[in-house]
């Protein structure tokens, strides 16, 4: 697996992304900077990696989602290609225009930074093909405005499309208002394109795939993403 | 010239931020308060004097960056 990742100034998160691709799929990624007009010749996946790009000024996400790279993004995206954005890169990809909705302010307002659960939906899609459906997994979130808001058409065609992928919840997999950690339309974690090749998520895998970490339960969703295209390829 | 972009929440987005200080406005025993939506004003020099094409620019900005529609509205003033 061939992946590139996005670096935009203010990004904090690259080299856990970098580390964790590296580790599951064998393969370094290629670093690619946000002035960039083209991504590396041959490239399977761009990730967007969380951080802070631009000090998260205007709206977090705004300004990395009009840089030159995001064209070539959109138009690799356009052909198929796959792009996972997490955190920040939730973000990015919902200002680009890549996703439908928003991401808010935290309903409590505060920043959270702990391990959550998140259910996963369904397992017949590149980004959760390495879970099965209604697994739970334990993966770290760090972020303040993750809250996902989208209007109600929006959000009802998202259900009926089956594309919320990730849905925050409780330890045995419930998903109610408790486990819902920044009040997130439908406990929305992780949510697909229409296309069904982009995904934005708030918590974080690449920070759960060594046992040095305490928990490799995110390994599966890039086990998944290299599983996908080898049998693509 | 001078012109004023002012972005608001749309109604019926929540405003966490708003809730907030509308909480600590009535702590500071400022009465009447019913409630706070907030928002952001960009105050931005032109150059030229075209107000038309002005206004054009401005829409454009607040369309492509200022503002995001999915859940803020804006208004344009030049104000000369």
């Amino acid at each position: 697996m061939k992946s590139a990742i996005l670096v935009f100034p203010g990004i904090n998160r690259e080299r856990d992304m970098a580390r964790a691709l590296k580790l599951v799929s064998g393969q370094e990624p290629a670093m690619v900077w946000h002035a960039e007009t083209e991504l590396p010749a041959g490239t399977d996946l761009v990730v967007v990696p969380g951080g802070f790009s631009y000090g998260d000024y205007l709206r977090c996400g705004a300004i990395a989602a009009r840089a030159p790279v995001m064209d070539a993004v959109r138009a690799f995206a356009a052909r198929g290609g796959l792009v996972l954005g997490v955190c920040n890169g939730f973000q990015i990809l919902c200002e680009s225009g890549l996703l439908p909705g928003v991401l808010m302010r935290n309903a409590g307002l505060k920043f959270i930074c702990r391990d959550v659960h998140i259910r996963v939906e369904r397992s017949d899609t590149p980004f959760t093909a390495g879970y099965n459906a209604g697994q739970v997994i334990r993966v770290p979130v760090a972020h303040g405005e993750g809250n996902y808001e989208a209007d109600d058409e929006t959000l009802k065609r998202i259900e009926g499309d089956g594309r919320v992928l990730y849905r925050y919840c409780a330890a045995d997999g419930v998903v109610d208002a408790a486990s819902n950690i920044n009040g997130a339309a439908a406990s929305i974690a992780g949510l697909l394109n229409e296309a069904g090749n982009v995904l934005g998520m708030m918590p974080h895998p690449e920070n759960h795939v060594e046992t040095i970490m305490g928990c490799t339960d995110g390994r599966g969703l890039f086990a998944g993403l290299v599983a996908h295209l080898d049998r693509a390829a | 010239m001078k012109a004023r972009v002012t972005v608001t929440l749309k109604n019926g987005i929540l405003d966490p931020q708003g809730k907030a200080i509308e909480g600590a406005l009535k702590s500071l025993g400022i009465e009447g308060v019913a409630s706070v939506r907030q928002g952001k004003v960009f105050d931005i020099e032109l150059a030229g004097g075209d107000k038309a094409k002005a206004e054009a620019a401005l829409k454009a900005a607040a369309d492509k960056l200022l503002a995001n529609t999915v859940i803020e509205n804006y208004r344009v003033e030049v104000v000369g």
